[in-house]
């Protein structure tokens, strides 16, 4: 079972509800996913086309939500997004996101520490976003993140795990649950990290923008099952020679 | 009198009260977060709300995201 903070998941998959072409489809393929936790942004209303109210069409005793600072530029705005987060009355966990680049959207590391320090005093349950950085996922656990998110590859880029030797140096160090985050475009990314010893991953783009968003969900929950299965069973040495599968005696009769 | 409210201004009548005027916008109050005046109001405190002329009101809600 997963853990983070004190609060057990059946399922390691945490899904995203950005990008889905209806509030319907995202509701079909969340609940296809088995996933227990879920992402949501915050925005300011759209007074003149207010849309989908989220809030109705995803059952809160259901699932954990997680609501993230993307739009951040700096610890400042996070930590006000983090708060309106906290008043609105879903819970006390965050994802903090402080993406200053809009061309990379990478995390800012110095203010993704500086917010993580203020959230976690306010008592939120902070998994901040990251670069796969070692000694970042270090610190940030040292001032009391509940978890870590290192990305895989840029935010929406389905490129996949390019960042994988730097994540199993984080989840050989870290105390604190390891998410993997953006970029895991395929199923066989997602089994990747999990193979690796990632204890969650989260995955949006690469479900709710795919033909069958529902099939799609299946195919991650499936992947992330085998990668832990397979972790858990352990993984064989990777080696630089052949070693036959086969036995090598029994043959003579050939020659 | 006159308030605005998501950089927009509005004219509401004098004791409006915040329910009541979210409602006005076809919002659900129980999952709308609002700023009044930069500060965030406990949803605890929003029956017991009147709206202010001059008054400044963020309404922001969840929306889908990664």
């Amino acid at each position: 079972m997963l853990t983070i903070a004190g609060r057990t998941f059946a399922s390691r998959l945490i899904v995203g509800t950005g990008k889905f072409s209806s509030a319907q489809v995202m509701q079909a393929a969340i609940a296809a996913s088995g996933s227990e936790m879920v992402t949501v942004a915050l925005r300011r209303v759209d007074l003149n086309d207010p849309g989908d109210d989220i809030m109705r069409v995803l059952d809160r005793e259901k699932y954990v939500f997680l609501p993230n600072t993307s739009g951040a530029r700096n610890a400042e705005e996070a930590i006000r997004l983090a708060r309106l987060a906290k008043a609105a009355g879903v819970g006390n966990w965050i994802k903090l996101e402080v993406t200053p680049d809009p061309r990379t959207l990478l995390p800012d590391p110095v203010e993704t520490l500086k917010a993580t320090e203020v959230l976690v005093k306010e008592d939120f349950n902070v998994l901040p976003y990251i670069n796969a950085d070692p000694i970042l996922a270090l610190r940030l656990q040292d001032v009391g993140a509940a978890a870590v998110m290192p990305l895989g590859s840029l935010i929406g880029t389905n490129q996949g795990m390019l960042t994988r030797f730097q994540i199993e140096i984080i989840i050989e160090q870290a105390s604190v649950p390891v998410v993997v985050d953006a970029g895991l475009g395929a199923p066989s990314h997602a089994a990747q990290a999990m193979e690796i010893g990632a204890d969650a991953v989260l995955v949006n783009t690469a479900i709710a923008v795919s033909g069958d968003p529902v099939r799609m969900a299946v195919a991650f929950a499936d992947a992330v099952r085998a990668g832990r299965v397979a972790f858990e069973a352990g993984l064989g040495v990777v080696a630089s020679e052949a070693a036959a599968s086969s036995p090598a005696s029994g043959l003579s009769f050939l020659r | 009198m006159e308030i605005v409210c998501n950089g927009e201004k509005r004219h509401v009548a004098p004791g409006t009260g915040l329910v009541e005027f979210i409602r006005s916008l076809e919002l659900d109050p129980a999952t709308v977060v609002v700023e009044c005046d930069g500060l965030i109001l406990a949803k605890e405190t929003y029956e017991g709300q009147e709206l202010q002329d001059g008054m400044v009101l963020e309404l922001i809600q969840f929306v889908g995201g990664g």
